[in-house]
């Protein structure tokens, strides 16, 4: 196997006093779609936007095809990005353009090919997640699954290396999620691409990901196949996919004494 | 002890804050670049900014124009000297309530939309959305904003005073029935174009960079939730103002004096 598309060593982010993630270390393999789980507030999104190069991490290094995020330049940062492609957690589309002209977009800002081209280039991306009829609605005309497709052909309109998902189950009802969790593992075949999911949907993504790692308290605590997670002993593991209220993960947040709480400190 | 603490920090935080409102417009020189080599950028938002204020610019000029004739013509008489109504309306508005109201108005109706529009596609993770894809959100959203508005400016500042002087003529000529031929003669006689009207014009541009800068740095700035950018658009407004008549007794101070 050649070298991981991805690889995050000894990564350590804080945002000020506030501490993230305290040892991260993990890997992204070419071809192969990875999910990254945990909690809310853990700090999954907080690693994409690391490989992404919006933050720097504070130890560790964090390196993308070869080359160390944090000491690129902006040119070469972004000439990184443009082999990169990340889908928002709600899209993000460009409210005050078409649907036709948000997959234009980095066609039009990186390439400099004739309108023809482009235009039959965003038809198909369009076709590969299934709205190419609805080219000319705007963002606002759609509903929360088709913005999220609609998103998805924006970012594989360049054809990217490695395509990075922040949440693209939430809010989505079976239907949409079922379509979005397939459209993943589909374009991330044909394209070649490698592809990091992040998300605390289990069950989706046990079906359609080549690995998992779990993240609590800013570690990995537990990582494997969808198999291996599926009939693992881990606590953790068991508490997430079982959906238990209580467990390694507790249900109250650290608070001081229940009983002295209630008597204003005075039992 | 305790407000002397809060007052440094306070200090510090404006200080802060100017330098990153400094490093910011410099951002914006460098990365202006797009914003004339694609001009349908900065047209489109010429036209939001600019068009889309046209109609409040011109009734408040009218307005203006007809209460300075109203109040002109009512303190001249006193001295007999009613025909200099042309040269009174014309130079008030000219020197001072052209380019200080339409900045006001400019402010509150073009800047709040920018600051706003940008806040929505921050909290929306839109700029993240660019950013991401390689496409610098200064270069393709603050800039053409910024130059939209500095454009817009002037050319809103000098439409007030037009509709402005149209009104004082309104009232003075039509109305009351001052002379024609001698409201514009003063008027023509008393207006000095390099020390009134550019000087009028300086100030426009002035406030048209001032407003703008704030709008978009405002936006950019905001936190993003509905709560951050309701009060990124206040921050807006009410800066603008400040900034404007802050500016203007400043230029003022250095253009006219009585030489």
């Amino acid at each position: 196997m050649s070298d991981p598309l991805v690889r995050l060593e000894n990564v350590r982010f804080a945002y000020g006093e506030r501490t993230i993630l305290r040892d991260i270390s993990l890997s992204i393999p070419r071809g192969k779609v990875v999910a990254i789980m945990g909690g809310s507030g853990c700090g999954k999104t907080t690693l994409l936007r690391l490989i992404g190069g919006q933050e720097k991490a504070v130890g560790g290094q964090v390196r993308v095809d070869g080359q160390d995020v944090a000491t690129l330049g902006r040119d070469a940062l972004y000439a990184m990005r443009r082999r990169m492609g990340m889908l928002f957690q709600f899209g993000a589309l460009f409210t005050d353009m078409t649907v036709f002209d948000n997959v234009a977009f980095p066609l039009r800002e990186h390439t400099e090919l004739p309108a023809e081209l482009i235009n039959d280039l965003v038809l198909m991306k369009l076709h590969a997640v299934g709205l190419r009829g609805a080219a000319r609605l705007m963002p606002g005309e759609l509903s929360g699954g088709m913005a999220r497709r609609v998103a998805l052909a924006r970012t594989i309109a360049l054809d990217p290396m490695l395509l990075m998902y922040d949440e693209p189950f939430t809010g989505l009802d079976p239907i949409s999620l079922g379509v979005i969790g397939q459209l993943i593992r589909r374009l991330n075949d044909a394209l070649g691409a490698s592809s990091v999911i992040v998300t605390h949907d289990i069950q989706e993504s046990l079906q359609i990901v080549d690995y998992i790692y779990f993240i609590s308290e800013g570690r990995v605590v537990a990582e494997g196949t969808p198999d291996e997670i599926r009939h693992t002993t881990d606590p953790f593991v068991h508490q997430f996919v079982h959906a238990e209220v209580d467990g390694p993960v507790p249900f109250h947040y650290p608070s001081d004494d229940y009983a002295a709480a209630l008597t204003g400190g005075k039992a | 002890m305790g407000g002397l603490r809060k007052l440094g920090s306070v200090a510090i935080e404006v200080v802060w804050q100017l330098g990153f409102i400094a490093r910011f417009f410099w951002l914006i020189l460098v990365y202006s670049g797009q914003s004339f080599t694609r001009l349908n950028l900065t047209i489109r938002e010429l036209y939001f900014s600019g068009v889309l204020s046209l109609l409040i610019i011109l009734v408040s000029g009218l307005f203006v124009g007809l209460v300075l004739g109203l109040q002109g013509y009512e303190i001249l008489q006193r001295y007999g000297s009613s025909d200099s109504m042309g040269t009174m309306v014309a130079l008030s508005l000219l020197r001072e309530l052209g380019p200080v109201v339409a900045g006001l108005l400019f402010a509150s109706r073009a800047g709040s939309a920018v600051t706003a529009e940008i806040g929505l596609m921050k909290v929306t993770e839109q700029l993240k959305a660019m950013d991401m894809m390689a496409v610098s959100p200064i270069a393709r959203v603050v800039a053409p904003r910024f130059w939209g508005g500095v454009i817009s400016m002037p050319l809103l500042a000098a439409m007030f005073s037009t509709m402005g002087i149209f009104g004082g003529w309104l009232i003075g000529v039509v109305f009351i029935g001052i002379d024609d031929g001698a409201f514009w003669s003063q008027m023509q006689a008393a207006v000095d174009f390099r020390y009134d009207v550019l000087n009028g014009v300086i100030k426009s541009c002035a406030f048209g960079v001032a407003v703008s800068l704030i709008a978009v740095f405002q936006g950019y700035d905001c936190v993003p939730t509905a709560e951050g950018v309701s009060r990124a658009i206040t921050r807006t407004v009410v800066s603008s103002a400040l900034a404007i008549l802050a500016l203007d007794f400043v230029m003022t101070s250095f253009m006219f004096r009585g030489l």
